[in-house]
């Protein structure tokens, strides 16, 4: 086990490095000059100019800028700073939180209703409530997130006034109405997986069994069959999770999140390259991280699987 | 990433699993997989549905003037900002224009953005996941990593960074960078068809038989390993066209004087208060065309895949 991991995080390593690298020649090969953007209007005497960019390594070729900002990235948390001074850091630790609340209330969703829905599904198979679920499964997953979040503002934010519909000034609340449209595509993937998983394991031996010693019912399910099934749905929320990121930017910037995903949109207008470079690549490592984690847990639940 | 690679890995959770009741019917006809695939296609409503829209809304981007005779680029202010009316079923928008044929001409760039995408990635992983499944060794693991990489950059972020910066975007452009960032889904998807059929027998006797490797591919592993990735193209590009419209609503799409549904919701968004019907109507049709395609895609997926087939 500890030999897989070693090899896994050694495995990151080209990933990481070539996944920022990509997306810091993206920013740094952008035409315009920050320095000139920055003086605006206002002369600027070469000499400041120059000091300027010397102070963020703008003199030095493509390769040793990208070596000294990763360097100070893993060795002390540097992230850099934007133009004007203020540390990629600070803004980080700002938006974080409110994209991990985010990332959690949409986590519960898709994880309380997928299942639910999935259960039902799956013991009342063939009946009514079956069909009702799969029918909205198959309408929520082939709806664009973009239509889903306009949907839910339109009704339930605007008509019906419920939620708030933009900002998280509300506190809690605000994070319903984007956790719901962030988890919603999932939500119907984990119901469908559950369903066919559960059906599956309710026509085997080991089912049959415990029904034949005169388990309960309910009994039989949640303990027997559910078990099992809910292994890949497990290992699919957690890869899940690390997918969120991307979505977090859709989703934040349509309900205004002031999140890492919202920040990170209004950055690349705005051609801040350092938080760009710097939130892309928290991305970057929380999803190899998350799917190393979720490979593991994987061998956790299931103890056929043996990473050797 | 998003919504593309869910999917994949969905499916790739739930394929392994063949359902006991799913025993091969008729087993007297050896009908072919694309026949067999018609044959259960034509009794499942929710391929019948999507066939059907998908019709409408390919003859609406083909010719649009067939429903509607308005000109979407009329526009005279003094009709700004009208509600619905027989005049003008879907009212007019702020610069005064037919919103109906508005919506209506907005069909073309939304279906050719996902149907370049779709077309372009399929063949690209169909090659590269035959690559790489039947060769493995350095190709696989150089294909892989490539795949690796690209998945570790949120697509819709990779966009843009890479949008922001062009000065014009139209299709094209935007078409490019989407089929930068989709590509690997399909490449992975072929290279486990190409891994499941490549040990069958019937292979193993085309290589006894002396048949080199590329007659091999060709005439055994690329026909019994086409289905899934076929199903999967047309999800794509559902995918594809709601990604679009996502990035043009962000900014860093197409860009006015374009007609395009992202542009539309994007100038909407403004006014969600006052007039929720310019909103409204883009949205439907963007919610439909892509629920059109992902709906047909999983049908065909199921029908194409044997081992998918859960009902």
């Amino acid at each position: 086990m500890t030999g897989y991991i070693i090899r896994r995080l050694l495995q990151f390593i080209p990933v990481v490095i070539a996944a920022t690298l990509i997306v810091y020649a993206m920013v740094f090969l952008m035409p315009g000059d920050p320095i000139r953007a920055l003086a605006g209007d206002r002369p600027m005497s070469p000499q400041v100019q120059e000091a300027l960019r010397e102070q963020y390594n703008l003199n030095d070729p493509f390769l040793v800028q990208y070596a000294k900002y990763m360097w100070g990235v893993f060795t002390q948390a540097d992230f850099g700073t934007t133009f004007q001074g203020r540390p990629v850091l600070d803004m980080i630790q700002q938006g974080l939180p409110i994209t991990l609340t985010l990332a959690a209330v949409a986590f519960c969703f898709q994880a309380v209703i997928g299942i639910i829905a999935g259960i039902l599904a799956a013991v009342f198979r063939d009946s009514f409530i079956d069909r009702l679920i799969q029918v909205s499964l198959v309408i929520v997953v082939a709806l664009p997130t973009l239509a889903i979040a306009f949907l839910l503002q339109l009704t339930f934010g605007l008509n019906l006034g419920w939620f708030p519909i933009a900002g998280n000034r509300e506190g809690m609340v605000s994070y319903i109405l984007p956790g719901i449209v962030l988890a919603a595509v999932s939500t119907g993937i984990v119901a469908r997986m559950l369903r066919s998983e559960l059906i599956e394991a309710l026509q085997s031996d080991y089912v049959r069994t415990a029904t034949a010693k005169g388990m309960k019912r309910s009994r039989v399910v949640t303990r027997h069959a559910l078990r099992n099934s809910l292994i890949p749905v497990v290992t699919f929320l957690g890869a899940d999770l690390a997918t969120m990121m991307g979505g977090a930017i859709v989703v934040e910037s349509v309900f205004n999140l002031p999140g890492l995903g919202g920040q990170v949109f209004r950055s690349i207008q705005a051609q801040e390259n350092t938080v760009v470079v710097g939130i892309v690549t928290l991305f970057v490592l929380f999803y190899v991280v998350i799917n190393l984690l979720v490979d593991l847990l994987y061998a956790v639940l299931d103890p056929r699987i043996r990473y050797d | 990433m998003t919504e593309p690679n869910k999917r994949a890995a969905a499916s790739a959770a739930v394929d392994p699993a063949p359902a006991p009741e799913s025993k091969p019917k008729r087993s007297s006809e050896d009908a072919s997989l694309w026949m067999d695939a018609w044959r259960s296609l034509r009794r499942n409503p929710w391929f019948v549905i999507s066939a059907i829209l998908l019709l409408v809304l390919i003859t609406m981007a083909l010719f649009p003037q067939l429903f509607t005779d308005q000109n979407p680029r009329e526009c005279p202010l003094s009709r700004s900002r009208q509600d619905p009316s027989a005049e003008h079923w879907f009212g007019t928008d702020i610069q005064g224009c037919d919103y109906y044929s508005r919506v209506i001409y907005g069909a073309r760039n939304s279906m050719a953005v996902g149907a370049i995408v779709s077309l372009t990635i399929l063949g690209i992983g169909i090659v590269l996941g035959l690559l790489s499944g039947f060769f493995g060794r350095w190709i696989d693991a150089l294909i892989m990593r490539i795949t690796d990489l690209i998945f570790a950059i949120p697509y819709i972020l990779g966009a843009l960074v890479f949008l922001a910066v062009q000065q014009d975007r139209g299709v094209r452009e935007v078409a490019f960078i989407l089929i930068l960032f989709t590509w690997p889904t399909m490449a992975r998807l072929m290279r486990s068809s190409v891994l499941a059929v490549i040990n069958n027998e019937y292979v193993m006797a085309a290589r006894a038989l002396g048949a080199g490797p590329f007659t091999i591919m060709r005439r055994h592993i690329l026909p019994n390993s086409l289905g899934p990735v076929v199903g999967y193209a047309a999800v794509y590009t559902g995918v594809i066209i709601g990604a679009e419209a996502t990035l043009t609503f962000l900014g860093v799409g197409l860009q006015l004087p374009s007609i395009s549904w992202g542009l539309q919701l994007n100038d909407a968004q403004g006014y969600l208060q006052q007039m929720p019907h310019l909103l409204v109507f883009p949205l439907i049709f963007v919610g439909l065309t892509v629920f059109a395609f992902t709906t047909m895609g999983e049908a065909l997926r199921d029908a194409l895949d044997p081992k998918s087939k859960k009902r």
